[in-house]
């Protein structure tokens, strides 16, 4: 019975930290909007800065949906990319087919559905064979699944007119679309001319919803769940936790967030092609997410921001900028994970007056 | 250490956050900004860096000549790694730079992007190289070279008349809008000049080999192979073609034209090869001739590619016509675009690239030339 009530108050005790945690993380990014907004409003920021709030916001999102699936499920994914591909080709092709005449934010929403219910379905459609699959191997058939749907993609031509969609393989003569026809893919030319919906307060909110979506789900009992299998595939199996359908639900879900991540970016830009989702993007993705630590969502927002703004930044340094990136990248792994760092960190924070109690092993 | 380190870092992040929000807001009254976009790192560099050149022998030649209606030009230039996203963060860079004028973008896609954020602030923008029909779907948007559909119909009207084969292999990249527009025109105007397309093979991406597309096209007969790609996978395609001793001809556009810079390529590969280019450093004229002692001087001995000489009609176009409409560094973006657009169709340039006039849609107007690689060099044929 005393044992009992002791286990129930560390529970208690690991939510309540969590919660405040989770609190945090809202708190900052909300703050983060509000200093950005107040600048933008009275003219104090850069064009440069400006153009980046929405990217910025879109790989935010990219890296927390990630984060699901290498920090909580614990797979490697390197295949990203090519949900963020999906989300944004879907929702800009229903963009430009539909939607004419509504208001913007409306039109927004609509894509972001559309995007992410896409890409979602992609995500259950591959996690059913791949997550049969461990480690490197599931890595490895991410990577190469990417970069099918972006060859997919490539070669996909479509078009709507008064009869419904018109979709072909070939080339665009095969449309046979009527004379109020209008083409939309066209192959490897990708999409051009999609409306920019995107703004800063739309990413914002997305990366909220993204937030909750990810936290609460690993809050709850599904989150648990996914996490022992994570721990110790063995020992979940044993006590009867299915564990190929909390995987797949993990990584379905990352899945519909990145499509998310890709409606903001093709509808921030006037032309969508495939290149930019390659295996590069997947990758820099994984980096916001090593970077910032594994598991750690708050982690992945400060990396994935640092790292898209810090190139832009460096411009200055023109041809060496992508030199000097690679090295400020290593040395902010170091200091972040080099266990030598870790430790120089945390005496540090000791000493310091203001500085916070060495941490007694919880996670924020 | 402690007090060091603490404030090492609350300099740092001042530093940081000023960086971030001060605009750069010194622009002096009496310089035209003309900014510039393009690969100056990557894959597709040696069009960035050309036009980059190309355009500072201009603006070298026309500030040292007392400049554009008596101001001097400030021409300043940003990479976008021919990406979408990196060029839409150049233009706003160029933007904070007090940018009036955009000489750009380099390559298709991006300028697609760039365009869009041009029209919104109403900034004139004049592609050198920017082929892609949307790439000046603006009324504020000019080019300087032929479109991609222009270039594919060009080059079959050019093979047919010359009666250079007929039976015509194509190999193209797959994903690159560039090479299929090409490819998609040149297709449906072949038959009217009596060619026949034997085989038509894509490859995706950073391919390194070419043996299936090569294969394909022997196996079908092809006289010629046409390449409508950029020159970095073609030196592949010359060097595989060779090693499996198959010779047909080749037959490129404007991004073939940079092969002969490739570092450690064997030139003698590439005799032969056939291009579309509206420039050659060969062509004896005064205009060339001066261009290119300018431009080796200014740049080691290289000798300008046809991107370098766009960019240098560009420059000179804009001159004529801000010169035409009589706008002056004060004017705000907007009121110089305003009257470039109307100006740009009155003005006849006589450039390296040919005599052009502009219509109201942006497309240039001007004979298209062919050069064979001949010893090492560009020759016009």
């Amino acid at each position: 019975m005393n044992q009992n009530n002791q286990s129930a108050e560390i529970i208690k005790k690991i939510q309540s930290s969590t919660r405040r945690g989770n609190l945090i993380t809202y708190g900052i990014v909300l703050a983060a909007y509000i200093v950005m907004q107040s600048l933008v409003s009275t003219g104090h920021i850069s064009s440069l800065l400006k153009g980046l709030l929405v990217p910025v916001c879109v790989y935010v999102i990219a890296a927390v949906s990630l984060n699901l699936v290498v920090g909580i499920s614990g797979e490697l994914s390197l295949g990203h990319a090519g949900f963020m591909c999906v989300g944004a080709y879907a929702s800009s092709f229903f963009t430009n087919a539909y939607g004419d005449g509504l208001p913007n934010w409306f039109r927004l929403i609509l894509a972001i559905i559309v995007g992410a219910a896409a890409a979602g379905l992609f995500g259950i459609l591959i996690g059913v064979p791949v997550l049969r699959l461990k480690g490197d191997y599931l890595a490895i058939v991410t990577l190469a699944f990417g970069e099918i749907i972006k060859n997919l993609i490539n070669v996909l031509y479509a078009g709507v007119d008064s009869n419904g969609i018109h979709i072909s393989t070939k080339s665009a003569m095969d449309l046979n679309m009527g004379p109020d026809g209008k083409q939309i893919i066209k192959g490897a030319l990708g999409i051009s001319g999609t409306p920019r919906l995107s703004t800063f307060t739309a990413g914002v909110v997305l990366i909220i919803i993204t937030l909750f979506i990810v936290q609460n789900l690993m809050n709850s009992r599904a989150g648990r769940a996914i996490m022992s299998t994570r721990d110790n595939r063995i020992a979940a199996e044993s006590i009867g936790i299915p564990v190929t359908k909390y995987k797949l639900l993990a990584f379905a879900v990352s899945a519909a967030l990145a499509g998310a991540a890709g409606v903001l970016y093709s509808h921030n830009l006037a032309s969508l092609s495939t290149a930019k989702f390659d295996y590069n993007t997947s990758i820099l993705v994984l980096v916001f997410v090593v970077l910032g630590g594994i598991g750690n969502i708050r982690g992945s927002i400060i990396a994935a921001v640092i790292l898209t703004v810090l190139p832009e930044m460096l411009r200055g340094l023109s041809a060496y900028r992508m030199l000097i990136y690679a090295v400020i990248l290593i040395a902010m792994m170091l200091f972040n994970w080099a266990p030598a760092a870790i430790s120089w960190r945390e005496r540090m924070m000791e000493r310091l007056p203001f500085g916070r109690k060495k941490r007694t092993g919880e996670e924020d | 250490m402690k007090k060091w380190t603490r404030l090492i870092s609350v300099t740092a992040a001042a530093a940081m956050m000023a960086s971030l929000v001060a605009p750069a807001s010194v622009f002096a009254d009496d310089v035209f900004v003309i900014g510039g976009i393009g690969p100056l790192t990557g894959g597709a560099a040696a069009y960035g860096t050309a036009v980059e050149n190309g355009a500072k022998v201009a603006v070298e030649e026309i500030n040292a000549a007392g400049g554009i209606n008596g101001a001097q030009i400030d021409f300043r230039m940003e990479d976008d790694v021919h990406n979408q996203e990196t060029s839409v963060n150049a233009y706003n860079t160029l933007k904070d730079q007090g940018m009036q004028v955009l000489l750009g973008t380099v390559t298709s896609a991006p300028c697609i992007a760039v365009l869009a954020e041009a029209i919104n602030d109403n900034m004139f923008l004049l592609t050198p190289s920017g082929t892609a029909v949307e790439a000046i779907a603006g009324d504020n948007a000019f080019r300087v070279c032929f479109s991609d559909p222009n270039q594919g119909t060009k080059s079959a009207e050019y093979i047919g008349d010359h009666q250079l084969a007929t039976k015509i292999g194509i190999i193209y990249k797959g994903d690159d809008p560039y090479s299929v527009g090409i490819t998609e025109n040149f297709t449906a105007e072949a038959p009217n000049h009596g060619l026949e397309i034997v085989s038509s093979e894509a490859f995706l991406g950073d391919s390194t080999d070419f043996g299936t597309q090569l294969n394909a096209a022997k196996n079908a007969g092809a006289e010629m192979i046409f390449l409508p790609i950029y020159y970095e996978p073609a030196s592949l395609i010359l060097k595989q073609a060779a090693d499996m001793d198959y010779h047909p001809s080749y037959f490129g556009c404007d991004g073939l034209d940079g092969l002969l810079a490739i570092e450690n390529f064997d030139t003698s590969l590439a005799e032969g090869v056939m291009l579309l280019t509206p420039f050659t450093p060969n062509a004896e004229d005064e205009l060339t001739q001066k261009f290119v002692a300018a431009y080796k001087e200014a740049n080691d001995g290289l000798v300008p590619i046809q991107f370098a000489a766009d960019a240098y009609d560009g420059i000179y176009a804009i001159k004529a016509a801000m010169e035409d409409a009589g706008v002056t560094p004060d004017m705000s973006v907007s009121d110089i675009c305003e009257a470039l657009k109307v100006s740009m169709q009155n003005i006849t340039l006589e450039g390296l690239t040919g005599t052009i006039t502009w219509g109201a849609d942006g497309e240039p107007n001007k004979e298209p030339k062919a050069v064979v690689i001949t010893d090492g060099e560009y020759v016009p044929m």
